[in-house]
């Protein structure tokens, strides 16, 4: 296992004056501002709720003191690596949604797209403006060496966590302002401006001279509410529901003081089958009736485009570095994961043999639910989720268990290391533009493998270190 | 601005200063309830301030015992009673929660804080020595809001909607704390100008923090003349009838000038608040207080609505 603080038993250079750090500090000084950062979570309101859970609806993402550094040539790698992707995805989007050449080259199986539940017909051969799909990337990275980088997922739709990258750098700056003005950290707090820059990037034709913006949030019961509302604020945008848009005439308005107000952009934070009751779920009363035959004419732009999370499945994800490539004629910076598809009878073979040594994962499931951790499970658990993969073997993918990096975590028992994952955020429009930072997610029981904060994984704050 | 961040903002001012007016009822009772009272133990005492209160229909259907405790408790705590201390902060919070954009974090902190506080605190920790400390802190939080409102928030259109509810909301509070006048003397109407009448008296005003604002204006003149009107009429007191509606109109105003529109709301509102520049304490005393204020309640009621109908369906 490969430790981000220690190597061959030296502490590794970025970590040197951290290290220094928080041997002069000593351990009841951390204790003490640990207590300190989560009165200071709470009373800020920083909260995610887990859905089906019951209990607190605005519970706190456990935040670890300790940082997960990256110096500059690792960041340098990391963002061309992440920047390729998002350029390849988005032009995979485009492709699918019109002439379908690299399925028709034979590259990415007809299936895999037209039979996906987030193909979305609706919106073949739409020009969205500058014909991006999916603005913002958010792929997950992990590290199971010095030099080795891969790529878990690709998150193309609304990938989450942005707001604690920014309010965890806000809580450690209060925190630790000697550590800052000691160390040369790259600072993160452009994210809000990029975003703001990238959407107005994005207005559709039909808008004259300043687009107006909005983020469409489904409503304080949602569990990255908080992240829609500070995303908005920072960018000094309105933070809408469903209920404050209305479409007429070709055009979205949203209901204000003044009377109707048009809007030209819509970043959305709710789901493509919620969008238009009209066009998807007719049950949804998140969404705006009409929204989409706006979309279409090019009235209003949609942040991402309905239909980019087919690019984000688990399934089309085994073929990024044959997107990249053939659209981009590159090699893959970032390497995948080594991928098992049930649906090839081969793999599957391989998969049911030896599943006690694999993570499988469902296709089109997300947040870490529904998955199997081979060498965390019983024989039990292994045999039923057998049956599960024989009933429906395109469902599932399967994956070596990778060794992540762990990274010295404050837990019950002291400073102990935790496995980390990490998501950078890519804002794709006039420009790709990669924040020097991201979302640090680390598994806070030991040996655990899974970060997601669902299933009760905490954050840490990523520092990228300048030249 | 949406027309539901501009409700939303309107609420959420009315119910802090409806938690501080729980308060200062509260306060009242609590003073009123350490006088000698004739036969019922001072019960009246507390009657009156849940009617004061509009909640003696609620108190009622618990079949709860009448006593100091048991009206602090329903009051303060009561989930099912609306406007509850602790309710009145959870609604303002969930009002804030849903436009947070729209507020600065140092009025969410405040807001958030102390909520926080109230939800650890329950009617059996709060001895019972410690009401008056429990008013007072009720009352600083609501003066932390507005202090962190007053300095953190632009003065736009949401500044407005705030300031509205406030205002709105305060005008109907103290137009209730005088009714608790009312319905303590009503079944005792010989007491009138008694010693306890006048302790009663100065206990409203006590309530509303006016004590020392009040002695400024009229010197050691606490007969009820002076105090009504220094609670309805006088335009320097701050939480009098005619101030509260002199900034209603100023705000309604400032929003037909930001909008460029004016509309029925704003006549309403300049109509109200001529009745207190042009009142007098005489007409009101002689016409009956509690009908003076009842209409008052009445023309705060409709103003409410016709904001809302105004500012808050907009578009369609």
């Amino acid at each position: 296992m490969f430790n981000e603080m220690e190597m061959n038993g030296k502490v590794r250079d970025p970590y040197r004056a951290l290290v220094d750090w928080m041997d002069v500090t000593g351990p009841e000084t951390l204790a003490q501002k640990r207590l300190e950062a989560e009165t200071l979570f709470r009373k800020i309101g920083i909260t995610f709720a887990v859905y089906g859970e019951g209990g607190d609806p605005e519970r706190l993402i456990p935040f670890d003191l300790i940082p997960r550094i990256f110096t500059a040539s690792e960041w340098r790698r990391l963002e061309r690596g992440v920047k390729q992707r998002a350029r390849a995805l988005n032009t995979f989007l485009y492709d699918v949604y019109h002439n379908a050449e690299i399925i028709r080259a034979g590259v990415v199986p007809a299936d895999l797209v037209y039979k996906n539940a987030a193909f979305e017909p609706a919106v073949i051969g739409i020009d969205p403006p500058r014909r991006v799909y999916s603005h913002i990337v958010g792929v997950d990275v992990v590290r199971v060496g010095p030099d080795e980088f891969y790529v878990l997922e690709d998150n193309c739709r609304t990938p989450s966590g942005v707001s604690y990258m920014l309010e965890n750098r806000e809580i450690m700056m209060r925190m630790f302002p000697e550590l800052f003005s000691k160390l040369r950290i790259e600072p993160v707090d452009s994210y809000p401006d990029q975003l703001l820059k990238t959407l107005k990037s994005i207005a559709p034709a039909k808008c004259e001279g300043d687009p107006n913006i909005v983020v469409l949030t489904p409503g304080a019961m949602n569990s990255a509410y908080y992240e829609h509302s500070f995303l908005a604020d920072q960018m000094g945008v309105e933070l809408v529901e469903g209920q404050d848009l209305f479409v007429s005439e070709g055009r979205v308005y949203m209901r204000t003081t003044r009377g109707p107000e048009r809007v030209d952009v819509i970043y959305r934070r709710i789901d493509d089958d919620f969008i238009d009751p009209l066009c998807f779920r007719p049950d949804s009363v998140l969404g705006v009736p009409g929204l989409m035959n706006v979309y279409r004419s090019g009235g209003v732009a949609i942040c991402s485009a309905p239909g980019a999370g087919v690019a984000d499945d688990k399934a089309i994800y085994t073929y990024v570095p044959d997107m990249i490539r053939f659209y981009l004629g590159q090699e893959p910076i970032l390497n995948n994961v080594p991928t098992w598809k049930c649906a090839r009878p081969d793999d599957l073979k391989y998969v049911l043999e030896h599943l006690p040594e694999l993570v499988v994962k469902e296709v089109h499931g997300s947040g870490g639910y529904g998955m199997l951790v081979g060498p965390a499970s019983t024989k039990e658990e292994c045999d039923t989720y057998a049956e599960r993969i024989k009933a429906n073997p395109s469902d599932f993918i399967a994956q070596p268990t990778l060794s992540l990096s762990a990274c010295p975590t404050f837990v019950e028992s002291g400073i102990a290391p935790r496995h980390v994952d990490f998501r950078p955020f890519c804002l794709v429009g006039d420009d790709i533009r990669l924040t020097p930072g991201g979302l640090t997610r680390v598994a806070l029981r030991d040996g655990s493998l899974v970060v997601n904060s669902s299933q009760g994984g905490g954050v840490k704050d990523t520092w990228i270190m300048a030249e | 601005m949406l027309s539901r961040t501009a409700e939303n903002l309107f609420w959420l001012s009315r119910y802090v200063e409806r938690a501080e007016n729980m308060s200062r009822l509260l306060e009242m009772g609590y003073r009123m309830a350490l006088m000698p009272a004739a036969g019922d133990g001072n019960r009246s005492e507390w009657r009156s301030v849940l009617s004061a209160a509009g909640c003696a229909e609620g108190f009622d259907s618990d079949n709860t015992e009448l006593s100091q405790a048991t009206v602090s408790d329903y009051l303060i705590f009561n989930r099912d009673n609306p406007s509850s201390i602790i309710n009145c902060f959870e609604y303002a919070r969930a009002n804030a929660r849903a436009m947070r954009t729209a507020i600065t974090q140092e009025m969410w902190e405040a807001l958030n804080g102390a909520l926080m506080e109230l939800r650890k605190t329950s009617m059996r920790n709060l001895a019972k020595t410690d009401l008056p400390g429990f008013i007072d802190w009720v009352k600083s939080q609501g003066a932390l809001f507005r202090g962190a409102t007053d300095s953190t928030i632009l003065r736009n259109d949401g500044y407005d909607f705030i300031r509205l509810g406030t205002f709105l909301e305060r005008a109907d509070n103290t137009a209730r704390l005088l009714d608790v006048k009312y319905y303590v003397l009503l079944p005792e109407t010989s007491m009138v100008g008694d010693g306890v009448d006048n302790y009663q008296w100065t206990t409203v005003l006590r309530a509303a923090s006016s004590m020392r604002a009040f002695h400024w204006v009229y010197r050691d003149d606490y007969s009820p003349w002076r105090i009504a009107h220094f609670l309805i009429l006088n335009p320097f007191s701050p939480r009098s009838l005619a101030h509260c509606m002199e900034n209603v109109t100023n705000h309604l105003e400032r929003l037909a000038r930001q909008y460029g529109q004016r509309h029925a709301v704003h006549s309403m509102a300049v109509d109200t608040y001529s009745i207190l520049t042009q009142g007098d304490m005489d007409d009101i005393f002689s016409n009956g207080l509690h009908e003076f204020i009842s209409d008052c309640l009445q023309r705060y009621q409709a103003l409410s609505s016709a904001i809302a109908e105004t500012y808050y369906h907009g578009g369609r």
